[in-house]
């Protein structure tokens, strides 16, 4: 059937976006707009996970990795009609590295520690130089979305499919098609619709009762209820896209400045603790019972759906008590107690015992929570769940560091290691075990540090892989986030809705929305 | 009315107390091979989303509901007896303070302060313990609208006649205040813990509904009613709606004692 034009996308967002300034995107709603209008030089396809080329032709890297060239496609207009140059890249790169915009987009610019410098080379080519050569930095491009220097509009006039061409605080958000969008199929400019409607609706619920309603077209999260319940109906197509990149991991506060007894402090810090904790674990019951088979057990910092950069060596730590057993007794761990009710004690004499804090109203967790409670009391731990409001949750396991253990998940937007600096680097504030650490505390964090860095200026991909096998395997050794499973992408669209190709990289459904088309009777 | 609303109560608390005699499965255990399995001779209830006994939990959890809000409802109405008693016989300063304490507690907004003491407890409390501090919180945050009832009681007894004898018989204020007048107050006492038990219930559903009631593995009512955030799936499993039903029932049992308490003052 040929495509057919025009019609109106609606779907659902859970927040309304703090700003639709391209640069200050910070949440998945901000991010969805600014996927939809913004433009840019190059996209990783959310299907091959390839990088493809948009605004620019070709691009090479110079001066070892200090510098990428751009070329860039010449006559193209931002929706408002202004012409498209080099001089954009520059402004863009310029309102990216403005300390006083504090961008989170520009943050992934900002590792070397010197500025950041954007130069044309004539109307149609630019150079962006960096202080030290950047692994993938090529990458990096596919969150920046070009800003005109010269239109009256500033931000909103935009290179992408879309532009932003209503906006009702608290109800919805109205994209327009771009007239000047640049990609053609058939003769005709894409995209094919007319616009997308997004919808401001936190409950899931109403936005499951409005899809079944046809008043919204998509859902791009699916919990695995409502993903069984949708299976089970005719009106609509439900996909299990496969595995994501998001993960579901619990870690033991391991700072040694933590107000918690000293005792504790030693089972935590202690790798045969951790490794027994993980092997009693059944990972196969979380997947099947919480996520009803729609999740995979998780392995370490990647998914296998990072087809490049996952070590696919890696397996998940097996369901084994009798290893767990082994562990224990070799850090002085023992049964105590009548058999049917033991307790285990450690070589002191404490009962093990711990408390997990997790977030209220995320049944998912709450599950898994309770699931752990159980699979621990057959290794004689007991596991005491604490629900929290989540800001009180992050007070304890960034500030006060007030809480033993945690369990919470981990979302990965970039497919490059680079992403997970942040979270696995010793001196990073985000190291949830033992964050803002001076100096490596322990030999392994030390390696792990030296890999990272090291994989971050090497431009030889096959090498930055190697480096960052030995980062996974370290990770999964050392186990000080325990993780347990990685949820599927859970999609539902309307049969009317053509083009659909989910993918298990955000965002799902509508990384191809340019050649998204509706079809009417 | 109130005798069928005072049975059908027994009733329900004789089944919850032999819940050990009649619960098929222990309340914890988790049938990790049937989900979310529809009613059955094995579970009559089904079972909930980790294959816990649905049948069981409702048992348990309405013994622990039943138990701890009357508890805390005696604990808030005796504080508000107390306070009351003791304000409206110090004088008129002491009346206003109390007066002033029970609007400045009365306009809190005890879901918050709830949240806020639940954040500062241990977090290695026993899940009794946290049963124990929900349901004492509860208790001792319910005493403000009482004591206004109390208070308002207590000054028009001590303006009532048989007082005024009693004081010209040189009864002291203590003997005048748990002699005379408080045996008047029992009355009004018992109708306000009637009246708080329903509300305990509610607020303990309430905090499960938000995922921040009794932990787990202890079920409570709240925490079994949070399956019916599901509408969808619970319209298609009706059997999930027995522990709302439950919640209601014994709510509606206490609102009758009230209303027909209320006649009979």
């Amino acid at each position: 059937m040929a495509a057919q034009w025009g019609g109106e996308l609606r779907f659902s967002i859970r927040d309304e976006p703090r700003s639709f300034h391209p640069a200050m995107a910070d949440t998945d709603a901000a991010e969805t707009i600014r996927y939809l209008t913004g433009g840019v030089v190059v996209r990783v396809n959310r299907s091959n996970q390839q990088l493809e080329p948009e605004l620019a032709t070709s691009w090479k890297t110079e001066s070892g990795g200090k510098s990428i060239v751009f070329q860039l496609r010449p006559g193209l207009l931002f929706s408002d009609g202004t012409p498209f140059t080099a001089d954009d890249v520059v402004y863009t790169i310029q309102v990216l590295m403005d300390p006083a915009l504090h961008s989170a987009t520009g943050d992934a610019f900002r590792g070397g520690g010197g500025a950041v410098k954007a130069v044309p080379r004539g109307k149609y080519q630019v150079t962006v130089m960096f202080p030290e050569p950047v692994a993938g930095v090529a990458r990096l491009f596919d969150q920046v979305a070009i800003m005109s220097r010269n239109s009256t509009l500033k931000e909103r006039a935009v290179l992408g499919a879309f532009r932003i061409a209503g906006h009702k605080p608290g109800s919805f958000i109205l994209l327009a098609r771009n007239p000047n969008y640049w990609k053609t199929e058939h003769g005709r400019r894409l995209p094919y619709l007319d616009g997308i409607r997004l919808e401001i609706q936190q409950n899931r619920e109403l936005e499951l009762l409005r899809f079944r309603r046809g008043e919204v077209q998509l859902i791009s999260a699916l919990s695995p209820d409502q993903f069984q319940q949708l299976a089970a109906e005719d009106g609509a197509t439900v996909k299990d896209a496969g595995p994501t990149l998001e993960s579901e991991m619990l870690w033991f506060n391991m700072n040694p400045s933590a107000p918690i007894e000293a005792y504790r402090k030693k089972w935590f810090a202690s790798r045969n603790f951790r490794l027994a904790v993980s092997h009693a674990i059944r990972r196969d019951d979380l997947c099947r019972v919480v996520y009803h088979g729609h999740a995979q057990p998780g392995i370490g910092p990647f998914s296998a759906a990072n087809r490049f950069w996952f070590n696919h060596s890696l397996k998940p730590h097996a369901f084994d008590l009798e290893q767990s057993r082994r562990l224990l007794a070799a850090d002085g761990f023992h049964l105590a107690g009548e058999s049917g009710s033991q307790t285990l004690r450690d070589r002191d004499g404490h009962a093990v015992e711990f408390s997990v804090i997790t977030n209220a109203g995320n049944p998912a967790r709450e599950r898994m929570a309770a699931m752990l409670q159980q699979d621990l009391a057959a290794i004689g731990m007991r596991l005491n769940i604490v629900t929290l409001d989540f800001p009180s949750l992050i007070e304890r396991i960034s500030k006060s560091s007030q809480y033993e253990s945690c369990l919470l998940g981990h979302v990965n937007v970039d497919l490059d290691p680079k992403g997970l600096m942040n979270v696995w680097l010793s001196s990073s504030a985000t190291h949830q075990w033992n964050p803002n650490q001076a100096e490596p505390a322990t030999p392994w964090e030390a390696e792990i540090d030296r890999l990272l860095k090291l994989q971050s200026t090497t431009l030889d991909e096959n090498r930055r892989k190697a480096l960052f096998d030995r980062v996974q395997q370290i990770a999964w050794d050392e186990a000080p986030l325990l993780y347990l499973v990685n949820r599927n992408a859970l999609v539902a669209f309307s049969r009317s809705l053509r083009n659909v190709e989910p993918s298990v990289l955000r965002p799902n459904l509508l990384w191809n929305a340019d050649r998204l088309w509706i079809e009417t009777k | 009315m109130r005798r069928s609303a005072a049975l059908l109560l027994m009733a329900i608390a004789l089944a919850l107390l032999l819940a050990p005699y009649v619960a098929p499965h222990p309340y914890a255990t988790q049938f990790r091979e049937a989900p979310n399995a529809r009613a059955s001779r094995q579970f009559p209830l089904g079972t909930d989303a980790l294959g816990r006994d649905r049948f069981s939990r409702m048992l348990y959890g309405g013994r622990i509901s039943l138990l701890f809000a009357p508890a805390a409802a005696l604990v808030s109405s005796l504080l508000a007896l107390c306070l009351a008693l003791l304000a409206g016989c110090l004088g008129r300063r002491a009346e206003r303070l109390a007066g002033i304490a029970a609007d400045v507690c009365l306009s809190l907004p005890w879901l918050f302060a709830l949240l806020a003491v639940r954040a500062v407890l241990p977090l290695n409390a026993a899940p009794w313990a946290t049963v124990l501090a929900t349901f004492g919180l509860l208790g001792l945050l319910g005493w403000a609208g009482p004591t206004r009832v109390i208070l308002a009681a207590v000054k028009r007894h001590l303006a009532s006649d048989f007082v005024l004898f009693a004081r010209a018989g040189g009864c002291s204020g203590w003997r005048v205040a748990v002699v005379h007048v408080l045996p008047n107050l029992l009355p009004l006492a018992f109708a306000q813990f009637l009246v708080t038990v329903p509300a305990f219930l509610l607020a303990e559903a309430n905090l499960g509904l938000l995922g921040l009631g009794i932990p787990e593995p202890i079920p409570s009512l709240g925490g079994l009613l949070r399956e019916l955030e599901n509408l969808s799936g619970a319209v298609a499993h009706p059997w999930m709606f027995v522990p709302a039903l439950l919640l209601f029932t014994v709510v509606g049992a206490f609102h009758l004692l009230v209303s027909a308490d209320k006649y009979s003052i």
